[in-house]
């Protein structure tokens, strides 16, 4: 007898709100199509009507109600048969609130089940940034953008619809193609959209991620605090003083405490590089950050906090000289070290790694800047008009 | 001289007899009680405590930050805000504009902020009626805040003093509101006793926030944003500081008691000729006096009957007042509010009583009653018939299913 089978799409809030839902309707419409039942919904508590936060959408199918009540039951699956992530830079983790901790991208794929993933990226660099999980996964790789838009308006650039045509090859047990075109059909009434579909049902490939293999760091967690030792009349711990910051000899400039519950950076698509030898120490940045993430250096310059920044391009936008703090895609890092050490340690070479890293100035932005930005970036990367393959 | 005679003498020399309202001894109460900060906005019956201590400041014998808001919402959030960082407020409304507050009432208590307020008991303005009900309070009885109903303006300038140290006991920390039926109590004058200040002094300590203090000194973040990780444990500790107000009620009464010579009996319930009754009625407030009145007539004409007035409503103290109305014949509860299409389509009180009595080996009948709605007056005739309909209760066994409505025109 068939089985009930659980889908998430982990997704960005505001930008994606939408494609997420797009993806468990159609899922859900599809498994209709062959009698099955299903529901398609939003992880309330993230509330993802915030610029970015990582957020989740679920889509269940089972046989028959008894099945699928008994899924509903408990709000969350637990585990997943496929998992998609549709901006990959959350293969980073997901953190949608205080407390919640570091969630691995896989932390709920099933031994053997599928993570799918929109990406410019070959599945080796994202396989990189996923934590390792000890039991096996397969991975799928959709080449796109993240397809981001707004509260108001939605990009309809067949994102849904290819992912949705993959779905039949990672996890044919949900639901056929067939039943995927018919819903496409139905819900959209758009032949090339039937048609995305089908390619990317005929493009997608799954490769088997292996115990073991990807991000080795343990994603930081919390344990949330019973009534009898939570702090009482809803009061938390203000931002502690801070401290000066040492560098070998040097010692100065000051470092505030963060909170250290809400680290925030799985919310950003880009962050901020400083050219610390442009700065005219203006001290813009450091006022204007909304999230208080830039650190007085010893230099009197201003260093990152890459934990705490959630890459809104707010220090960019204000810095006054030019290149001195550009925001760069996410993909280009492999931590949040401090850049200013880095600088400390061997001025010369930063300047190249700053040099390099300025070549990937972030395309994509939250939202798009000018009319026909989002033209220009499907022909620069190859992916065929309107997203379309 | 035995310990009580020299209580007695102690009292008798120190207090001072003013004629005044129940409003006006609330107000005599925040200049004993040194309060910091009084926040007001005008609405009647409340107003006539805004006008007694805007008196009183006039007159030099009151030193507090006075603030008059554009509204009761915002008169409630000051308030709040003030008791955060440290200050002692007092604060209050009537009828719609205690529900305009309603924001910042339902938080106060998650907040843990010991704000004490005097509800001047008004109906829910249906077009303009300002005459006494007690829905307007009891809108909030759900939610964290003390609720003491009170029946005479010295009882009301003791209760002032004793929701302080309540409120302000680290055990609790919870905001108290005071009733006071208006007209009855608001707007009646009566000889109080006002007690000299240094007993005041010795009664109540000054309010300590201590590590909850607002301040530069203690860098918090007071009600940041929480979601359903948090709310059931927060709960649970406006539950616990509930549950912990019984014990620090008893203590304040006992050292009030100590220092004041006065408030004997039970802080929750008062008992009136229930030594041997076989009859009670049950009520809150100012129907107190008539209640009392035809109690004691008929008491002259040999009748087994008693009045027990609830007083603490939050914290509801169920065990003993389970205890002792289970040892009556019969029970008639009168509530001076409604609750639509409640069980029986009783009023708060009585089903709060039905409730009580649950737990008890011997539960007996209860009857509801439903009288003095927007001011109308609680007659002597009204209470007699009320007895009497209880005693018939008693007599049979057995309660009418449904609520009766006294005083009603049919
Ligand atoms: S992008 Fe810049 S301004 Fe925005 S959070 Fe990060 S450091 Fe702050
Ligand atoms: S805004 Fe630019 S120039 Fe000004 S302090 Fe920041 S990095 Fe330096």
């Amino acid at each position: 007898m068939a089985r009930t089978i659980s889908v998430e799409v982990v997704y960005r809030g505001i930008f994606q709100k939408t494609l997420a839902k797009n993806i468990c309707r159609g899922i859900v419409l599809a498994a209709r199509k062959e009698g099955k039942i299903g529901i398609s919904f939003g992880r309330y508590g993230d509330s993802p009507e915030r610029n970015g936060i990582p957020a989740k959408n679920f889509a269940i199918v089972a046989p028959n109600e008894e099945e699928l009540q008994l899924s509903m039951a408990q709000y969350e699956p637990e585990t997943t048969d496929v998992t998609i992530s549709v901006d990959d830079m959350l293969c980073k983790g997901v953190e949608s609130w205080a407390w919640y901790g570091l969630q691995p991208i896989n932390q709920k794929v099933r031994d053997q089940g599928t993570l799918i993933v929109t990406s410019m990226l070959p599945a080796e660099a994202l396989i990189n940034f996923c934590h390792t999980k000890p039991t096996p996964y397969r991975l799928a790789v959709i080449p796109a953008i993240p397809s981001f838009s707004g509260l108001w308006v939605y990009k309809d650039d067949h994102t849904d619809v290819r992912i949705l045509g993959a779905l039949p090859k990672v996890c044919p047990e949900l639901v056929s193609l067939d039943s995927i075109q018919k819903a496409i059909k139905e819900e959209w009434n758009d032949d090339l959209k039937v048609t995305s579909a089908r390619r990317t049902y005929e493009h997608t490939a799954t490769r088997t991620v292996r115990p073991g293999e990807g991000n080795p760091e343990v994603p930081f967690k919390f344990d949330l605090p019973g009534w009898t030792k939570m702090r009482e009349g809803v009061t938390i711990d203000g931002i502690r003083l801070g401290e000066p910051i040492k560098f070998g000899d040097q010692i100065g400039g000051y470092r505030p405490a963060r909170n250290p519950y809400f680290k925030k950076y799985t919310t950003r698509t880009m962050r901020p590089v400083i050219d610390f030898d442009k700065c005219i120490k203006c001290t813009l940045c450091w006022l204007q950050c909304p999230d208080s993430c830039f650190d007085v250096t010893p230099d009197q310059t201003y260093d990152l906090n890459a934990e705490a920044c959630c890459g809104c391009g707010v220090c960019e936008a204000v810095c006054p000289v030019d290149n001195c703090v550009t925001m760069v895609n996410e993909a280009e890092f492999a931590d949040n070290k401090s850049q200013w050490e880095a600088y400390k340690q061997d001025k010369q070479a930063y300047q190249a790694w700053v040099d390099e890293k300025l070549t990937h100035r972030p395309e994509r932005s939250h939202g798009f800047r000018y009319r026909g930005q989002y033209q220009e970036q499907v022909a620069k990367q190859g992916v065929g008009p309107g997203g379309a393959e | 001289m035995d310990p009580d005679s020299a209580t007695a003498v102690r009292v008798a020399a120190a207090e001072q007899e003013a004629l005044i309202s129940g409003s006006e001894a609330v107000a005599v109460a925040t200049r004993l009680a040194d309060v910091d900060v009084l926040t007001a906005y005008p609405i009647r019956p409340y107003d006539t405590l805004m006008q007694y201590v805007a008196k009183q400041i006039a007159n030099g014998e009151q030193d507090a930050e006075y603030i008059v808001a554009e509204s009761e919402h915002s008169q409630f959030e000051i308030a709040k805000h003030a008791e955060a960082v440290g200050a002692r407020a007092m604060c209050g409304s009537s009828g719609v504009g205690w529900c305009y507050a309603f924001e910042a009432i339902a938080v106060t208590p998650a907040l843990r902020l010991p704000l004490v307020a005097m509800v001047g008991n008004r109906a829910l303005d249906d077009p303009g009626a300002f005459g006494t009900e007690h829905n307007d309070a009891l809108a909030a009885r759900d939610l964290g805040w003390m609720h003491v109903w009170v029946d005479t303006a010295q009882e009301a300038l003791d209760t002032t003093l004793m929701a302080y140290r309540v409120a302000e006991d680290r055990r609790v920390f919870l905001p108290c509101a005071i009733s006071t039926d208006g007209a009855f109590l608001t707007h009646s004058q009566t000889l109080v006793k006002i007690p000299p200040q240094t007993w005041v002094d010795e009664f109540l300590p000054p309010y300590n926030r201590g590590d909850l203090r607002l301040h530069p000194d203690n860098p918090i973040t007071i009600a940041p944003q929480v979601n359903e990780d948090w709310l059931m444990e927060i709960r649970r500790q406006t539950d616990e500081a509930m549950r912990n107000a019984r014990g620090v009620i008893e203590e304040a009464y006992r050292d009030f008691r100590r220092i004041f010579g006065r408030g004997e009996g039970n802080p929750f319930f008062e008992e009136y000729r229930t030594e041997d009754a076989e009859v009670v009625l049950v009520g809150m407030g100012t129907l107190s006096m008539p209640v009392k009145v035809v109690i004691r007539k008929l008491r002259e004409q040999g009748e087994k009957v008693g009045f027990v007035r609830v007083r603490w409503f939050r914290p509801f103290d169920h065990e003993r007042l389970g205890a002792l109305l289970s040892r009556f014949r019969a029970i008639g509860v009168i509530d001076r509010d409604f609750s639509m299409g409640s069980p029986f389509n009783s009023g708060v009180l009585a089903n709060e009583i039905r409730a009580t009595l649950y737990a008890q080996d011997r539960r007996p009948p209860v009857v509801s009653f439903i009288a003095g709605l927007g001011g109308r007056e609680v007659t002597i005739p009204a209470v007699k018939e009320m007895i009497e309909q209880t005693r018939r209760a008693a007599a049979a066994g057995k309660a009418p299913a449904d609520t009766q409505w006294i005083g009603v025109r049919a």
